[in-house]
């Protein structure tokens, strides 16, 4: 199994949460994040005072999937994301050992 | 023939009750802009300016500000210490606008009401300084800068201004009495002598950590609209209520406080399109405040199309003026100098261009045909109020920060200063329970550990076994 983490732009968080579910997924975990990338922060002027803003909002949506799935799911969730523009975000996956479902005690991919 | 309105005594009773609530109008107004981690700190030097001023007020404050003048500089603060002396109903006190005329022909409000009129002022006097020092200054030794600057420097500059011959006693100030500049509700007295003594303390406390660096946008805005509504509402009273009694004065000054601050809002609001492309809450709030300030002591002497003229001069320049401190690098975090004093300075010369003879003031400025002569007497009202503030709140600010220290340690200040100083935060929106995010982070820099507060369980034990 695999988590995939997707950062992401905040009004793309429908698109992408609808693309997953057509494709299949059953669930995520969704939060509010900030930082920034390659394109650094921005500048913003308020109050006649010029600030700059490091960490840009952004919105983290994490699934677990099975191992078959994890390059298509980053696929699907590239496609819904992307803007073309810079600060459309990162989206990376990592092996993990167990996920168990609470309410029922189901380990491994019964548990997804 | 003497005798008390009960009309004008209703109506200064009611003003002096609307000027009061513009106290916590400055608590949400300021509260709303700092961070969240301050807000309680801000909104508690508004509090504690009502706590300590309305009791020095009635020990030595009115005397000092109001009893007999020595010199036209200061009242006798003994005269009517403790106010014993003013209970009986004979110590009626008689209209106000000297220039008006004629207000002896009708009946004066007792001098209860006077005191209660003017107490507020000097508290929300006291309490538009603490803009300048947001987050930073510790609360016990604001508490004894309110106490010490009101008595060195509000009371006799109250005098100074507000303290007419034949008033409340037989010698009153020199602003008033003898330079003859007009200044109806306070635009030198309260705004620019706020002002000033804002711009000392930014100077002797020093810059917020990561000021010009850090974004330290207002944390909420709904706090600063609702106080500056506060604020406009509670300014009836302050500028009709000058008038001291129901009458035309006090409908002309109600109608220009009104123009004017429509007019500023309107004038900061295009400056700030114009300059940022945004028309921003922040920028309505303050441009209310400061049509406010700048109509205060204009009011009685221009016509409501001199209001309005006013009120967008003030809002231009003071929005242009809140840009000053990054140009000069002095953090007067909340611009108490670029709305208070420079919309002060606005609202008092202005009445030397914009005075009309046919308002209650019955004075002619340069643009009516009188001539320089009012103009340099405001010039003169406003120097002498602002150097005089300025010098003696940095002396008062500097002496009270090597003897009691006036600002918080580093670490303290990064964590938040409600927590260090008052033990709370202002939100509690964390569904964990413990204060949320603020404990978390004071917790984080290790400065004031959550354990060492005294937790309620214990103390509700101790009153069960008590």
């Amino acid at each position: 199994m695999r988590l995939v983490t997707a950062i992401i732009k905040p009004f793309k968080l429908d698109e992408v949460k609808e693309a997953l579910e057509a494709f299949g997924i059953t669930g995520m975990t969704v939060s509010e994040a900030s930082g920034y990338g390659r394109q650094r922060g921005h500048s913003e002027v308020y109050r006649g005072a010029e600030y700059t803003v490091d960490f840009v909002p952004k919105v983290r949506v994490e699934v677990v999937v099975d191992d078959v799935d994890s390059a298509a799911v980053v696929t699907v969730i590239l496609k819904a994301a992307q803007t073309g523009r810079i600060g459309d975000g990162k989206i990376w996956t990592v092996p993990i050992e167990d996920v168990a479902r609470v309410r029922t005690g189901e380990h491994g991919p019964d548990a997804l | 023939m003497k005798f008390i309105d009960s009309g004008d005594t209703a109506w200064v009773l009611a003003s002096a009750a609307l000027v009061l609530l513009m106290t916590p109008g400055v608590a949400f107004f300021y509260g709303g802009m700092v961070r969240a981690k301050s807000v309680l700190n801000m909104m508690m030097m508004s509090f504690g300016a009502m706590a300590t001023i309305g009791v020095v007020w009635v020990l030595w404050g009115y005397s000092e500000a109001f009893g007999q003048s020595w010199h036209g500089l200061v009242g006798n603060p003994f005269q009517h210490f403790g106010l014993s002396n003013l209970l009986s109903g004979n110590n009626a006190i008689f209209g106000f606008v000297p220039a008006a005329g004629g207000a002896a022909a009708h009946g004066g409000i007792p001098a209860l009401a006077f005191v209660a009129f003017q107490a507020v002022f000097a508290i929300i006097t006291v309490a538009l300084i603490s803009g300048a020092i947001a987050d930073r200054a510790k609360f016990s030794t604001w508490m004894v800068f309110t106490v010490v600057w009101a008595t060195l420097v509000y009371f006799p500059v109250a005098n100074w201004v507000f303290a007419f011959n034949g008033y409340a006693a037989d010698k009153g100030g020199w602003i008033a009495n003898n330079l003859k500049a007009i200044d109806f509700a306070g635009g030198t007295a309260v705004h620019i002598n706020a002002g000033a003594a804002a711009l000392a303390l930014a100077l002797v406390l020093g810059k917020r950590i990561g000021f010009g660096k850090d974004d330290m946008r207002p944390h909420n805005l709904t706090l600063v609209m609702l106080g500056a509504a506060l604020l406009w509402f509670g300014w009836f009273g302050f500028n009709a209520g000058s008038a001291l009694g129901a009458n035309n004065t006090a409908s002309v000054t109600w109608v220009n406080t009104m123009a004017a601050t429509a007019a500023a809002c309107l004038g900061w609001l295009a400056t700030e399109r114009v300059r940022d492309g945004h028309a921003t809450s922040l920028g309505a709030a303050s441009g209310i405040v400061a049509g406010l300030v700048a109509i205060t002591p204009a009011c009685s002497a221009v016509t409501p199309l001199g209001a309005v003229a006013i009120g967008l001069l003030a809002g231009g320049v003071c929005a242009l003026a809140v840009g000053l401190k990054f140009r000069f690098g002095y953090d007067d975090s909340l611009d108490v100098v670029g709305v208070h004093l420079v919309g002060g300075i606005v609202g008092t010369l202005s009445i030397g261009f914009f005075a009309s003879a046919s308002a209650p003031a019955a004075v002619d400025g340069l643009f009516y045909g009188g001539g320089v002569d009012q103009l340099w007497r405001q010039a003169v009202a406003a120097g002498a109020v602002l150097l005089y503030s300025f010098t003696m709140a940095g002396l008062i600010g500097l002496a009270l920060h090597k003897t009691m220290g006036f600002r918080i340690d580093r670490d303290a200040e990064v964590a938040g200063i409600d927590l260090e100083e008052h033990a709370e935060t202002s939100y509690d929106l964390g569904s964990l329970g413990g204060g949320g995010l603020t404990h978390a982070g004071a917790a984080l820099f290790g400065s004031h550990p959550t354990a060492s507060a005294p937790s309620p369980a214990k103390s509700n034990t101790q009153g069960a076994s008590a």
